[in-house]
């Protein structure tokens, strides 16, 4: 019995040949799709970003209705730095914008997670606006209701251009998000990650076991304002522009749907959500923008009343009948 | 540190909301060591006791000292880390995760793990080791594996004492271990606070006189947010007025 | 100046009744069952493009299909709480807000369908869009009446949950839905009725709006924020609250467009973040949310 309960332990954390496949699948990607490279790398800055709200409510149960805030951070992080500043180094750049929003994400957090309920949704819902609407208004430097043009990034490493394909920015931004996963991967099985599911299932009880839940939260904000910050800075370098709708409600909406579709609290939901809704929307959209958005609705509705843990809970029933 | 050791000291405690006093100057210590019940009827302020001890709640007036050190302005997670433990009157447990994951979870912070970022909790097989072992002891090592949500409810109050427990605590408060229990399972609790250790200071709040009877050695009484009388057991189960306002029987 | 200043109030005290309509059975709904609901603006929604279509093909004069629009969307949200709502009453405010916004996604789609991208308007019968003159200024007698139907409704509510035995329980669930079941309220079916009451007023809103927002199927989502920014501030569950939030955040935001249009809404979420962070629970919420 004790030694089930040892293996447990040791091994919920250990790598499954399966999660080889979905880097795999993206490498195939660049050789089997050359012409989709550029909507690929637009769907794994999508996942980038899904992940970092998925640590934040998959893991610590945050509920933000404004995590575009630092998505957007960081996007004008590092455009405002290459448009206005010449700082056209791309990694580098990354780690500006991971900074900026985890910055914000630090100075937001402390005010926000004291913070829970329905007052915390409108705060995070209220303070992304006003970010937008604090880039609206200060235009010179952000570009406004324009967009922030004259962003131009030097070749990768010094060495790879970028071309009309997107090839270069495709393996740039799956790179990227591998070295974070793998940040995540070891964060979330951490000392640190596993005080969050406590955090998320009671905070109470964390509070009389001694956990400062206040001070986790505000770390598990930051980080994942930073994470996001980087999906954002990659977002700019890859588009070569930023506009207002970076930090709008729509994204943050969006980003929520597409983790839930995809399954919370299980780092590959955001892998599955957001591929499975950019590439449907891509394809479905141009038939019908109605019958997609429709369908979408149709699908959250469903999931919220039947269908938890989204695609992966389901694919567990699905496989926990075969048993 | 000596037996009769004070570990946790109420001096002139106050607390009220409004109108409504829960805590009336409460003069109120514990010894290392002690068995010491608190009872009250219903609405007496016991719970909220609890609470201003734990740090839940923030006292109108009084100190509260614990280990010789003013505690009152410190957090709840402050106090625990001192080596205050405390259940819960309703289960406060992490509903989707495995039995054994609550326990690792109390260990770990215990052992200040929280901001350890990257080495795998699962691979320091100390806190392991200590954790299968307290379950072994509380007899929940079968059920290790389980969801708490899966558990029966007599094993959730188990595992309700288990993660307080692996806190290793210096003062342990038991706010109505066996509440809901039928007696059988009541007395497995009452059997794992016998087996503690000697040395640890314990304040069990129980409306089971049986089992009040049969853990402690010194009882306080709570009557509207009041000490309304102090003893050993004998003493109070001779004390008319006790029997009056507790017991429900005239003097 | 005072010109200025006169249109400025005017403009916005219209703008927010439109939001006091609407918002104030989602303030009430929210406060009775902590129902965190994104989607009330699509009953207002609903309700304005009712009203376009019982006007234009049921032929109906403007104030019967207002009135009946309000009353058809009333009921027809019964089926929305039986069927929707109700089944996640004790589920996370995740699992609610991703309901809600399903609910938004569908409608507004739907709507697209129906009635095409582009917005609809109404016609506005001749004793409700002329003019009236007072010292030397013009003011459109709609707004004027919006205004007064504004002030009027609020009072009304007030009165019946102040005075009547109905708003006596729908206080005492807000206050202490426990205790309230205790003594004997059936919470539930007080919900529903509150529940068609409010969507019903959403849907009036809906239908007056119109003529001042306009419509188009972007109604329930462009206008989410605010219906839900008038309930956080105004604290959920007080119709004083909503209507004291419906003024202060109309007049703001109006003037605020008006004074400075590029920077426009930045004082509505200004004043939302302050009020939010210093009362949490709402200018006159009861207790923290």
């Amino acid at each position: 019995m004790s030694e089930a309960l040892h293996n447990y332990l040791r091994q919920r954390q250990r790598l499954r040949p399966v999660e080889a496949l979905p880097w795999l699948l993206g490498l195939a990607v660049f050789w089997l799709f050359p012409d989709y490279l550029a909507f690929g790398a637009q769907v794994l800055i999508m996942i980038l970003f899904a992940l970092s709200l998925d640590l934040l409510l998959g893991y610590a149960g945050v509920v933000t209705l404004g995590h575009a805030a630092f998505f957007g951070a960081g996007a004008y992080a590092a455009g405002m730095a290459s448009a206005h500043l010449g700082w056209h180094e791309p990694l580098s750049a990354l780690v500006l914008a991971g900074f900026s929003a985890g910055v914000l994400g630090f100075l937001a957090g402390l005010v926000l997670m004291r913070y829970h309920g329905l007052t915390l949704l409108m705060l995070t819902l209220a303070t992304a606006i006003l970010l937008q609407e604090l880039a609206n208004v200060n235009a010179q430097i952000t570009g406004g209701f324009d967009g922030l043009l004259g962003i131009a990034f030097a070749p990768l490493l010094g060495r790879f251009e970028y071309d009309l394909w997107g090839s270069t920015h495709y393996l740039y931004a799956l790179a990227v998000l591998f070295v974070m996963f793998c940040l995540l991967r070891l964060l979330v099985y951490s000392p640190f990650g596993q005080s969050l599911l406590g955090i998320r299932e009671n905070a109470k009880r964390m509070n009389a076991i001694g956990a400062p839940v206040y001070w986790r939260l505000v770390a598990v904000y930051t980080i994942a304002a930073a994470i996001a910050g980087v999906a954002g800075g990659l977002f700019a370098q890859v588009n070569a522009f930023v506009t207002l709708d970076v930090l709008g409600f729509h994204r943050s909406g969006a980003v929520l749907i597409m983790l839930v579709l995809g399954g919370a609290g299980r780092l590959y939901g955001a892998f599955w959500g957001v591929v499975l809704y950019m590439v449907l929307e891509d394809q479905l959209a141009r038939l019908s923008p109605e019958f997609w958005e429709f369908g979408v609705g149709l699908v959250l509705v469903l999931i919220v009343l039947f269908g938890r843990g989204g695609v992966l809970g389901l694919l567990d029933r699905v496989r926990g009948v075969g048993r | 540190m000596s037996a009769d050791a004070v570990v946790l000291e109420t001096r002139g405690l106050c607390k009220s909301f409004g109108a409504l006093e829960v805590a009336s100057n409460i003069q109120f210590a514990l010894q290392a060591g002690a068995r010491h019940a608190l009872i009250g009827p219903n609405g007496a302020g016991k719970t909220s006791f609890v609470n201003l001890l734990t740090g839940v709640l923030t006292p109108s007036a009084g100190t509260i000292l614990l280990r010789g050190r003013d505690v009152t302005a410190l957090d709840q997670a402050r106090r625990a880390r001192l080596g205050l433990a405390r259940t819960f009157q309703i289960n406060q447990l992490f509903r989707s995760l495995t039995v054994l994951e609550n326990v690792v979870m109390a260990i770990a912070e215990r052992e200040r793990l929280g901001r350890s970022l990257f080495k795998p909790l699962g691979w320091r097989s100390a806190i392991s080791e200590e954790a299968i072992e307290l379950l072994q002891r509380v007899g929940l090592a079968e059920q290790g594996l389980r969801r708490v949500d899966a558990l029966a409810y007599g094993q959730q109050r188990l595992l309700e004492v288990a993660i307080a427990l692996a806190q290793r605590p210096k003062v342990l408060i038991l706010d109505e271990p066996a509440a809901g229990l039928p007696s059988a399972e009541s007395h497995r609790i009452a059997e794992l606070v016998e087996q503690l250790d000697p040395e640890l200071a314990l304040l069990i709040i129980e409306h089971d006189m049986e089992l009040v009877f049969r853990l402690a050695n010194q009882i306080t009484v709570l009557v509207s947010g009041a000490v309304f009388a102090a003893g050993t057991p004998d003493q109070i189960a001779a004390d008319a007025r006790v029997r009056a306002v507790y017991l429900g029987e005239a003097p | 100046m005072l010109n200025a200043l006169i249109s400025i109030i005017f403009d916005g005290l219209a703008y927010a009744m439109i939001l006091f309509v609407i918002s104030v059975g989602l303030s009430v709904t929210m406060g009775l069952m902590g129902f965190v609901n994104l989607a009330h603006g699509v009953f207002a929604m609903l309700g304005g493009y009712l009203l376009v279509t019982l006007m234009q093909h049921g032929g109906l004069g403007f104030i019967p299909a207002l009135l009946l629009a309000a009353v058809l969307i009333a009921l027809f949200s019964l089926l929305f709480e039986r069927f929707l709502y109700a089944p996640l009453y004790r589920a996370s405010e995740l699992d609610q807000v991703l309901l809600s916004i399903g609910l938004v996604l569908m409608a507004t789609a739907a709507m697209t369908y129906l009635f095409g991208p582009s917005p609809v308007a109404v016609q506005v019968p001749d004793y409700l869009s002329g003019q009236w003159t007072l010292g030397g200024r013009v003011f459109p007698v709609y707004r004027v009446l919006m205004i007064a139907f504004g002030f009027v409704l609020a009072l009304v509510l007030w009165l019946a949950l102040e005075r009547t035995l109905l708003g006596a329980r729908i206080r005492a669930a807000v206050d202490n839905r426990r205790m309230a079941e205790a003594v004997g309220i059936n919470v539930d079916r007080l919900f529903q009725l509150t529940f068609a009451l409010g969507s019903g007023l959403a849907a009036l809103g809906g239908g007056l709006a119109v003529e001042i927002l306009g419509l188009s199927p972007t109604f329930a989502s462009q206008y989410l924020v605010l219906f839900l920014i008038v309930v956080a501030v105004g604290g959920m569950g007080t119709i004083k609250g909503s209507f004291l939030a419906a003024l202060l955040l109309g007049v703001i935001d109006n003037g605020g467009k008006y004074l400075w249009p590029e920077g426009g809404a930045f004082f509505i979420y200004l004043v939302t973040v302050a009020v939010l962070l210093f009362k949490p629970g709402g200018l006159f919420g009861a207790r923290a949310a």
